[in-house]
């Protein structure tokens, strides 16, 4: 039997040499007790078809592939998006979000906590949290609830607590710091449910499987459609989550698989290995150690690290993590608005943005490209208005 | 083979006295080194020197605030090093921080520069058993005593090997939850100290939201000794230098040994 590239980890977490469990003792009974609840769940036939039943009648899965044939006129290559923008709540973060609330009710918690950058995760959360009947607490950077008011508003109505946090850089490694220091206190009654495929053991393995079925649709449907898989897979990566679904579901094909990252968090490429959140990955620090604030016009993906996986598929050479700049993301926004009709998310626009720019260059002319638009522009639409009438 | 931080809250423990753990940011002021001394004597048994880090997830508002200073004054593992660099202050020093500093310079090499400073031991509350056995063994070899903890939501078989593996002494978290100041001794931590000490023979120092030198008795009560850092920090913060913290390390030492 072959190993996939994107297989299961170990009892050690790791993926090659990243990943880990780098949790205070306090929170290790919880890991443990995760991993065993995963572990099992994933494996009951049961659990199984009860995730697969939300996803399809609460989340509006599967999401449509489309040929996007006035952006692929425009590009010279073909480009098939995958919709994820279309699931309830408006972006893949659902698909995590979902597992992870049965997981809690599984487990006997009634408390569920997030941190959130953009806000699509900590909205997700307070869904979730509405739907399951579960106290919520979403922890999110001030820099990014006045950068994203209408999301902070959507969680309160939604029955969440929002707390602002105003520790550090007051963006998303913040929330997670504040999320973090949260879960130490409250771990026996409290499920930290992480929006990415980050943080410690099994953390990165259960958030890429809970979004596999992005790329296990999207592998079915290109099939269908093209009669085989696409040239290259496309996604955006702050923590990667996203990326890691779409990419788990070729992960055995001959498809390039690219994740693009914003110019200013390109922990891939510009980071080093460290330890933060929970985890052993690239990081953006200094000669020191200490953590650096990363820069992005996206709050989503406005974060110094990234998930251990995509730190060791970048290591074994089977995905590339390039990275676009706030301008280009601008005009990327702009694009698919205009030539198809849809608007995307700053963070999705990132994926778009590197197609843009690389087709007829790195992407040969007339390749197909998959690229997985994972959210909607809805909530970008205030802080673009702003950013274009300067 | 013991050490010496061990060897020393070993020696203090058998002359009777419940053991005192003051800790400060290094490079939190220009004087940090004279407040490290004061407390010394001031009755401390050895002192825990934090190594500031960007992203402290174990501590507190107060502790994040004398980090970020300590950060905001140029602050880095090798300054605080250099610092150090001919001080004596006559007690055992312990290094407290994350794992990134200690992965950032390496595990061997930042153990050297651990023992060239004249630190002893390290508490790396962010590196559990699981994935703590380079660091013991790269301390190990530097003559560097790695301080390993336990909470209260520990197991029993598990307190017993962190206890079997932990070097200098037996860190007890008293609660769960992240460090700053309480107004009372959680009742966990009691039960944390007696079920520690219950499985080892090392010093078992109780750690973790105790503030006054009433709440260090009780804490004490069970255990060897406490931790004392967040209270001690306010008063740091807010402007004090040497002579305060001396008086507040001498309120507790007078306080135990009562």
């Amino acid at each position: 039997m072959t190993t996939r590239p994107m297989a299961t980890p170990g009892a050690d977490g790791r993926f090659g040499e990243f990943g880990g469990r780098f949790v205070p003792e306090a929170l290790m009974p919880a890991c443990l007790e995760l991993e065993a609840a995963f572990t099992a769940a994933w494996a009951d036939p049961g659990f199984r078809s009860e995730y697969e039943g939300l996803l399809r009648t609460y989340a509006n899965r599967p999401s449509p592939l489309m040929e996007a044939k006035n952006l692929s006129e425009r590009l010279g290559v073909r480009v098939l998006l995958k919709r994820e923008e279309m699931n309830h709540t408006g972006s893949h973060k659902i698909n995590n979000v979902l597992g992870q609330a049965l997981l809690t009710r599984h487990m006997g918690k009634k408390r569920f906590i997030a941190e959130t950058g953009a806000g699509q995760h900590g909205v997700a959360s307070a869904t979730a949290a509405a739907f399951f009947g579960l106290d919520c607490v979403v922890f999110m950077g001030e820099v990014d609830t006045k950068r994203q008011e209408l999301n902070v508003f959507r969680m309160e109505l939604l029955g969440a607590e929002v707390i602002p946090v105003t520790s550090g850089s007051r963006t998303l490694k913040d929330a997670v710091n504040e999320a973090l220091r949260d879960w130490v206190a409250t771990v026996e009654t409290t499920h930290y449910c992480i929006g990415s495929v980050m943080g410690p053991h099994p953390y990165p393995w259960m958030v890429r499987e809970f979004q596999r079925v992005i790329g296990d649709e999207a592998r079915a449907q290109c099939q269908e459609l093209i009669g085989g898989v696409p040239d290259y897979v496309v996604a955006c990566v702050g923590g990667g989550s996203n990326a890691a679904g779409i990419f788990a579901g070729f992960d055995d094909t001959d498809a390039k698989l690219v994740g693009v990252q914003p110019e200013g968090g390109a922990a891939i490429g510009r980071g080093t290995p460290g330890v933060v959140h929970g985890h052993r990955s690239m990081l953006l620090q200094d000669e020191h150690g200490q953590v650096l604030e990363a820069e992005s016009i996206s709050a989503g993906l406005d974060y110094p690290g990234v998930g251990p996986e995509h730190s060791h598929l970048h290591a074994i050479g089977r995905a590339t993590y390039p990275w676009v700049n706030d301008a280009e993301v601008l005009e990327a926004f702009k694009l698919l608005s205009r030539t198809e009709g849809i608007i995307p998310a700053l963070e999705s626009a990132h994926a778009i943005a590197w197609v843009a720019k690389e087709a007829g260059r790195e992407i040969p002319e007339g390749s197909t490209v998959l690229l997985n638009l994972s959210g909607r522009g809805d909530k970008d639409v205030a802080q673009v208005r702003e950013i274009l009438a300067r | 083979m013991t050490g010496y931080l061990e060897s020393t809250l070993r020696k203090n423990r058998e002359g009777g006295r419940k053991l005192l753990v003051p800790y400060i940011t290094g490079g939190l002021s220009a004087d940090w080194c004279e407040v490290l001394r004061a407390m010394a004597d001031a009755g401390a048994d050895a002192i825990e020197v934090g190594i500031p880090f960007s992203d402290p997830v174990m501590d507190g508002p107060t502790i994040q605030a004398a980090s970020a200073r300590a950060l905001a004054r140029g602050t880095t593992p090798v300054s605080l090093f250099e610092d150090l660099t001919g001080i004596d202050a006559g007690v055992p020093l312990v290094a407290m921080t994350y794992d990134n500093i200690v992965h950032k310079a390496g595990d061997a090499r930042f153990a050297g520069e651990l023992a060239a400073a004249g630190i002893c031991g390290a508490i790396i509350p962010d590196l559990p058993l699981e994935e703590s056995a380079s660091w013991e063994a790269a301390s190990a070899a530097a003559g560097v005593e790695a301080v390993l903890l336990v909470a209260p939501v520990t197991p029993d078989e598990r307190l017993a090997r962190i206890c079997e593996r932990s070097r200098g002494f037996v860190y007890a978290v008293s609660r769960m939850g992240i460090t700053g100041e309480r107004v009372d001794v959680a009742a966990s931590a009691g039960v944390i100290a007696k079920r520690t000490k219950a499985v080892t023979d090392k010093p078992v120092l109780v750690g973790f939201g105790i503030s006054t030198p009433e709440q260090a008795v009780e804490a004490a009560a069970d255990a060897d000794g406490v931790v004392v850092a967040s209270a001690l920090m306010r008063i740091l913060l807010d402007g004090g230098g040497p002579e305060e913290a001396a008086a507040f390390v001498s309120s507790f030492r007078s306080a135990l040994d009562a």
